[in-house]
């Protein structure tokens, strides 16, 4: 196997028992990535548990609870890798309750896989997935309509499902959409080809997802950011600024602005994990060595041209996950790329409506909703719009008392809002 | 920054991907807790996470202590290599001992060839305790069992030391959030993300130095619940049971009673990573007696406090 493999993250998007797990389960069996003794593990269970000889939903659904109610509570990340690529699957759940597990499995996802029964059709749970995995960020879906054995493979039911799919793909402007008619329990067009579907000339499951993407998570052409996370102290004094990289390249002797100081030097040094480099790419940890002294602290920003802004407040769409509506008395904590500030959600401009993708005015915003919120906060953000930069336009909301995180917060609106 | 000539720009492949991760959630764990550890077996994976350690702070020491929960049934190469590599790498070692746990009554003495493996959450949680430690980062990785894969890289732990699997924080992007109240911790999983031949490719990679136990070599070894156990200090053979001398070698480390070993001849890494492209049974599979209790003897024991 070839040291040169890309990384494909992918989630899987569908609703209660559309066959997400089972899917995944035939993939990874399929392509040989579970020992011998997982599967023996598997069937075991299965057997325990009276679910048929292989229930293929075991492979991801690891927990107790999950295997006694036959349902997927949390997100199960799970490993494939084919000679030029490595695989990241986050099998995420369907139910609406554990919409915070699913979004946490779609944020960092390159593309989403979306399981639908064709005799059911887009449910509105997965309506809401993809609607949340759009915002997300997500640009990429590939489409198995499955259970196709129970239509007797009709191509016709198939074509009806696509109709309905494209229609919400163009709502809600993905930039990629494949459709695959399968059945997730035979393998038909998941690894292999099927010979009940000779209407279908497209990829496999497989092949679609070794065909699309990678990396598609990481802004690469847009204003170079990098948030510090910690300072070091070089030998005979000096510091470096140790960050993650993102939104476009940082080389040796670029122009850099301090944020929010206003500060503007040169890089004249950038040390890599592999070493010194004079140019890195988007995705990597450094260490960064500048022309002056600059100041620069945890939770400053070095950031290219074009440059974010510098602000105590701004428009965003919140998932809102808290077990209490949301009160815009609260004083909350907010994290954005490494700067932790104590924050308010100061308006609730409107609710979304999943089905119709309106916007409603509404006095409150509870558990799963998706709203339009003004937030304010007591320390300067270094920000970019979301769908500009997925690093440095996301945030997150923690409950000052309990720690717990209870929203999860894009800047600015999509405009198919 | 030193003067080494600059490597030409090349495409970023999943063990840099991977490594870059690593370094940035070790980074945020330890700006965003005030006192982390990190938890050292002197196993590959731990091995791992403190070369990542030393990269994402050098060159300033590593900002935090490392800790060995120490059952008193190691194998002997991996203790010295434990002091070896934190003594070269200047980091402090502090060591837990579950022998302490039983001489203080706070866990029951299973008996000479008794295993240990249990315990060591109760000597582990206590250190935690004792110490006042707010995140310990472990080298757990989702792909070696069904209740890991379902695990957070940063995982909550109440003031019992308890992960409850079915209410974990939303962990979005990379905003890792750390904070936690006095008496509650988190675990940092910096190898969420690596599989085992992952782990290998970047151990060449890197050429780090293993405990010589990973390698083939000739051992007295018996046949029991399927695996190869080494005849030593912790396990003798049994009145039914044969001991045989075979060329293995461990392809996890664990404590000596229960870690099995396999027939091999990989004698480099580079053998290694041909020989587990190849495996048909999982890493803990092919090895772990501790993981045969149940279906859930992982989740059970990670509810108590286990790694």
């Amino acid at each position: 196997m070839p040291l040169t493999q890309d990384l494909l993250r992918l989630a899987t998007i569908g609703s209660v028992d559309d066959g997400k797990s089972t899917l995944i389960g035939r993939l990874l069996v399929d392509t040989r990535q579970l020992f011998d003794d997982q599967l023996d593990a598997v069937a075991a269970a299965s057997r325990q548990r009276g679910v048929g000889d292989l229930d293929l939903s075991f492979v991801t659904d690891g927990l107790r609870a999950e295997r006694d109610q036959g349902i997927t509570i949390d997100v199960a990340y799970r490993y494939a890798a084919t000679p030029t690529r490595k695989f990241i699957i986050a099998d995420c759940p369907g139910h609406v309750q554990y919409t915070a597990n699913m979004a946490t499995g779609a944020s960092t996802a390159d593309l989403a896989l979306v399981v639908l029964d064709v005799a059911h059709g887009l449910k509105e749970q997965t309506r809401r997935h993809l609607c949340i995995a759009a915002l997300l960020g997500v640009r990429s879906l590939v489409v198995a309509v499955n259970k196709m054995d129970t239509v007797n493979w009709s191509a016709a039911a198939f074509a009806s499902v696509v109709d309905e799919v494209e229609t919400i793909a163009g709502e809600l402007a993905f930039a990629s959409l494949t459709t695959i008619p399968v059945a997730a329990l035979w393998g038909d067009n998941v690894v292999e080809p099927s010979g009940r579907s000779p209407w279908y000339t497209g990829p496999t499951v497989l092949e679609a997802l070794e065909q699309s993407d990678a990396n598609a998570w990481t802004t690469t052409d847009g204003g170079t950011r990098l948030p510090v996370q910690w300072v070091l102290r070089q030998p005979g004094g000096g510091r470096t600024y140790a960050g993650m990289v993102n939104g476009g390249a940082l080389r040796e002797g670029d122009l850099v602005t301090l944020l929010p100081a206003n500060v503007t030097t040169r890089v004249t040094a950038l040390h890599s994990p592999t070493g010194p480099l004079d140019q890195v790419d988007p995705g990597l940890s450094v260490d960064v060595a500048l022309a002056d002294d600059t100041g620069a602290g945890r939770g400053d920003m070095l950031a290219g041209n074009p440059l974010p802004t510098v602000t105590r407040e701004f428009s965003a769409t919140v998932c809102w996950f808290g077990e209490r509506p949301l009160d815009p008395a609260q004083r909350l904590r907010l994290k954005h790329t490494t700067r932790v500030t104590p924050a308010r959600v100061t308006r609730l401009e409107g609710v979304v409506d999943i089905a119709t993708l309106a916007v409603h005015e509404a006095d409150q915003l509870t558990t799963n909703d998706i709203g339009l919120v003004t937030v304010t906060t007591a320390d300067d953000l270094v920000v970019d719009d979301y769908r500009d930069n997925r690093v440095t336009g996301s945030f997150v909301l923690i409950d000052d008392v309990t720690n717990a995180t209870i929203a999860a917060g894009m800047i600015g609106h999509a405009a198919f809002l | 920054m030193t003067t080494t000539p600059l490597r030409p720009r090349h495409r970023l492949d999943h063990l840099d991907l991977l490594e870059s991760h690593a370094i940035f959630i070790l980074r945020e764990v330890a700006a965003e807790c005030s006192r982390p550890v990190l938890l050292f077996s002197g196993g590959k994976d731990s091995a791992v996470l403190l070369h990542l350690a030393v990269k994402a702070f050098a060159p300033q020491r590593v900002p935090f202590p490392v800790l060995h929960v120490d059952t008193g049934q190691n194998f002997p190469e991996v203790l010295a290599y434990r002091d070896e590599v934190t003594s070269a790498l200047g980091v402090r070692l502090l060591v837990a001992r579950v022998q302490d746990s039983i001489d203080r009554g706070r866990v029951s003495d299973p008996g000479p060839l008794g295993s240990r493996n249990r315990l060591q959450s109760v000597t582990l949680l206590d250190a935690i305790t004792e110490h006042g430690f707010d995140a310990a980062f472990g080298g757990a990785r989702r792909d070696e069992d069904k209740a890991r894969a379902k695990e957070r890289v940063l995982s909550f732990r109440d003031t019992f030391g308890q992960w409850d699997p079915r209410r974990q924080r939303p962990e979005l992007w990379q905003l890792y959030q750390g904070r936690v109240n006095p008496g509650e911790h988190l675990r940092a999983f910096p190898l969420s993300d690596w599989t085992e031949l992952d782990v290998w490719q970047y151990i060449e990679r890197e050429r780090m130095s293993l405990p010589a136990i990973y390698f083939s070599h000739e051992r007295d070894v018996v046949r029991r619940d399927g695996m190869w156990l080494a005849i030593g200090p912790f396990v003798q053979p049994r009145a039914d049971e044969t001991v045989e001398r075979r060329r293995v070698r461990f392809r996890t480390v664990g404590d000596a009673n229960c870690t099995g070993a396999v027939d091999s001849e990989a004698a480099s890494l580079a053998a290694i990573i041909h020989e587990i492209s190849l495996a048909n049974v999982s890493e803990r599979g092919a090895t772990r007696a501790d993981d045969r209790f149940s279906e859930t003897a992982m989740e059970d024991r990670k509810r108590e406090g286990y790694f």
